[in-house]
């Protein structure tokens, strides 16, 4: 028998006492909310009123031709209210938040676009919110930030550990089980302790049940394989789950391979050899971690990938053979990110390309009549700073001497 | 002999026990041997080694930074579990270790269970490793008579605490008000009230943590709790005045 909140050998709720109540509240209410038809439809409202559900997928006929395979298939998850699939799990949450009667939110972010899509769920809503962010990922995604604060949300720059994704989780518990009568901490991803993997992967499967549908209509049949860029693999259960019992549909999830899986520089558990099974964050999943157990420094370009741990759903998935899992490193994203912009005039966000890496290094392999889908989490216009720098680009770095220097007369 | 007879005797003789925390290898093994020292000199009871973890998430900001600054110096395991040994050869009071769950289960949970038998340490703290996510933790820990402390929050139920109460020995630890380590609590009438409800759901010695500072502190602890727990307070202490100052603090703390 599976114990509760686990898959496999992954999962469970490694969390401190003083949260034991919350989550027994948490769980009974997403428990009666999954066995209500009528709160998925209010969501499903929601997201088709509110946001831009359901979102389009677009065939890639540019660069299905350039390749010459595979029909390529884009999810549009950047055409989704705050530019990626975040917003699904996030204002599902939100909708629980308001069945619990509780006042404040809280969360995690790293590439800013959870943060972002809880800021816009908090001022709709009617919630305080507080956003913790790594310094790192603060000076890596600034607009980003910028957007939180202007819907008026407390953005916390964590100074502890990496100062990235895993210590603003850190952070984000530790206000928790303080302020834990008023508050709800909107876990970003489908990590941490159960019920957070189970409940945001049903949010998050509005995507793939979505794409489903389109490939029926646009292609005619199911996609051969499916790909989706892994942080926590939020964006990854979404578009999964509804293909996971469908014969002849390979799933493919990609990490980061940072400068390289072997450099030691990445944030590849699944597919690269760093990873061990541990036991922190409150869950129990396959982490980059040293011998003693404790976190290594992982490294991507992306700042929604670099993570040492993943969902204990995909762990799972993983070991059972279920989904493949690859890497593409930093400069693969960039050079994608190119081709992509050039060939469909489509920015995707630095997470997502990741995705479109692997997806083009197999699609030439695939006959023209084959379809695949490329879950595009997100727009990378938050990636600007980031990828104008990557290109060197000069005017852009003229744009910003001289705004620079309007600010500091 | 097993830890909450060991409480239960220095209870014959004294109306409150103090159990003091330290993170090891912060700022150095040298220096944690030496506030030992200094603490068993004047008084402590009980002491909980804190084996630093990467992610000390139930921590405030001062444990917290010993903790990541003691591994920033590459304080390993093993060293940590070696040095414990030393201290409860030296010492004769109880020795218990306080860390998060992945260091024992990378290290294997038998494994090191078996080695805190071998080092004479009396009892686990594990601040996110509930009883039910663990059986075999639990399991061996009893099998070898190292106690697994339970923790009670305010937030916990009489039905959650009696729960706890099944699974753990040693004593209880209640922690003083919702939050992590470090800040200063209100030992006020829904303190009391909450020390009440504990106390009518386990016969177990009551330990209060958590922003536990001065003597006054214990003062308001003295009939309704069995220990005190003082935390972050002495590592404030030694990273502002030395290690000498920890004897006169605890000495003015036992009054
Ligand atoms: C656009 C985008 N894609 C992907 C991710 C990675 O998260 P997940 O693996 O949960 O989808 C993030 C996280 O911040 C993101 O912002």
């Amino acid at each position: 028998m599976v114990k509760k909140g686990y898959f496999g050998n992954w999962g469970g709720a490694f969390i401190p006492e003083v949260l034991h109540q919350t989550f027994a509240e948490l769980e009974h209410h997403f428990k009666t909310a999954q066995a209500d038809p009528a709160f998925w439809q209010e969501y499903v409202d929601l997201m088709s009123t509110y946001s831009c559900r359901p979102t389009p997928l677009t065939h890639a006929e540019n660069l299905s031709k350039h390749f010459g395979g595979a029909q390529i298939y884009i999810k549009r998850e950047d055409l989704n209210h705050t530019g990626a699939h975040k917003a699904n799990n996030v204002m599902g949450q939100g909708l629980l938040v308001k069945r619990m009667g509780k006042t404040r939110v809280i969360a995690e972010t790293g590439a800013g676009q959870h943060g972002v899509a809880t800021a816009t769920m908090a001022a709709k809503f009617g919630f305080d919110c507080t956003i913790y962010m790594g310094e790192v990922d603060v000076q890596r995604q600034r607009p980003n930030v910028f957007w939180m604060e202007k819907m008026g949300a407390t953005v916390v720059p964590v100074r502890d550990g990496s100062r990235t994704l895993k210590d603003a989780i850190n952070e984000a518990f530790r206000d928790w089980v303080t302020n834990v009568d008023t508050t709800h901490y909107v876990f970003g991803t489908a990590c941490g302790p159960a019920p957070f993997p189970e409940m945001v992967s049903w949010f998050q499967s509005i995507v793939g049940n979505e794409a489903y549908e389109q490939m029926r209509i646009q292609h005619g049949k199911n996609p051969a394989r499916i790909y989706a860029c892994v942080g926590g693999g939020s964006n990854a259960m979404g578009i999964f789950g509804r293909f996971l019992e469908e014969e002849g549909v390979e799933l493919i999830g990609v990490e980061a391979g940072g400068k390289g899986v072997e450099t030691g520089q990445h944030a590849a558990r699944l597919c690269g050899n760093d990873a061990s099974p541990g036991v922190a964050q409150g869950y129990r999943t396959m982490f980059l971690q040293n011998d003693d157990g404790q976190m290594l420094e992982t490294h991507s370009v992306a700042a929604g990938l670099d993570y040492v741990g993943v969902s204990p759903i995909l762990s799972d998935l993983w070991e059972q053979g279920k989904v493949r899992f690859t890497a593409a490193t930093d400069q693969e994203v960039m050079d994608v990110l190119d081709l992509t912009m050039k060939k469909e005039g489509i920015i995707p966000a630095l997470e997502s390309a990741h995705g479109f890496v692997q997806a083009f290094k197999d699609a030439p392999e695939m006959s023209t009549d084959e379809g695949i889908i490329i879950n595009m989490s997100g727009r990378g216009d938050k990636d600007i700073f980031t990828i104008a720098h990557a290109f060197d680009d000069p005017s852009w770095k003229e744009f910003i001497v001289q705004r620079a220097r309007e600010y500091s007369k | 002999m097993q830890l909450e007879q060991h409480l239960r005797k220095s209870l014959e003789h004294k109306d409150i026990l103090l159990m003091t925390h330290i993170v090891l290898g912060y700022p150095s093994f040298e220096v944690n041997r030496e506030v030992i020292r200094q603490m068993v000199d004047n008084g402590v009871d009980c002491i909980e080694m804190q084996i630093p973890f990467s992610e000390p998430m139930a921590d405030g900001p001062v444990i917290m930074k010993a903790n990541l600054d003691s591994l920033a110096i590459g304080t390993r395991v093993e060293e940590c579990l070696a040095f414990g040994k030393e201290m409860a050869a030296t010492h004769s009071i109880p020795f218990l270790y306080m860390t998060y769950y992945n260091i024992i289960f990378k290290y294997g949970e038998e494994r090191f269970i078996e080695a805190c038998t071998e080092a004479g340490i009396t009892g686990l703290i594990v601040p996110d490793l509930p009883p039910e996510q663990s059986e075999i933790f639990f399991r061996h820990a009893r099998e070898r008579n190292i106690a697994p402390i339970l923790i009670y929050s305010p937030t916990s139920t009489h039905e959650r605490m009696k729960e706890l109460d099944d699974s753990g020995s040693g004593f209880i630890y209640c922690v003083a008000r919702r939050g992590v380590t470090g800040k200063k609590s209100d030992l006020d009438e829904d303190f009391t009230s909450y020390l009440q409800r504990c106390r009518a759901a386990t016969s177990k010695p009551l330990a209060v943590g958590f922003g536990i500072q001065s003597a006054d502190d214990i003062n308001a602890l003295r009939g309704i709790a069995d220990m005190a727990v003082i935390g972050s307070q002495t590592i404030r202490l030694v990273d502002e005045q030395g290690p000498e100052a920890v004897g006169p603090f605890i000495a003015e703390l036992r009054g």
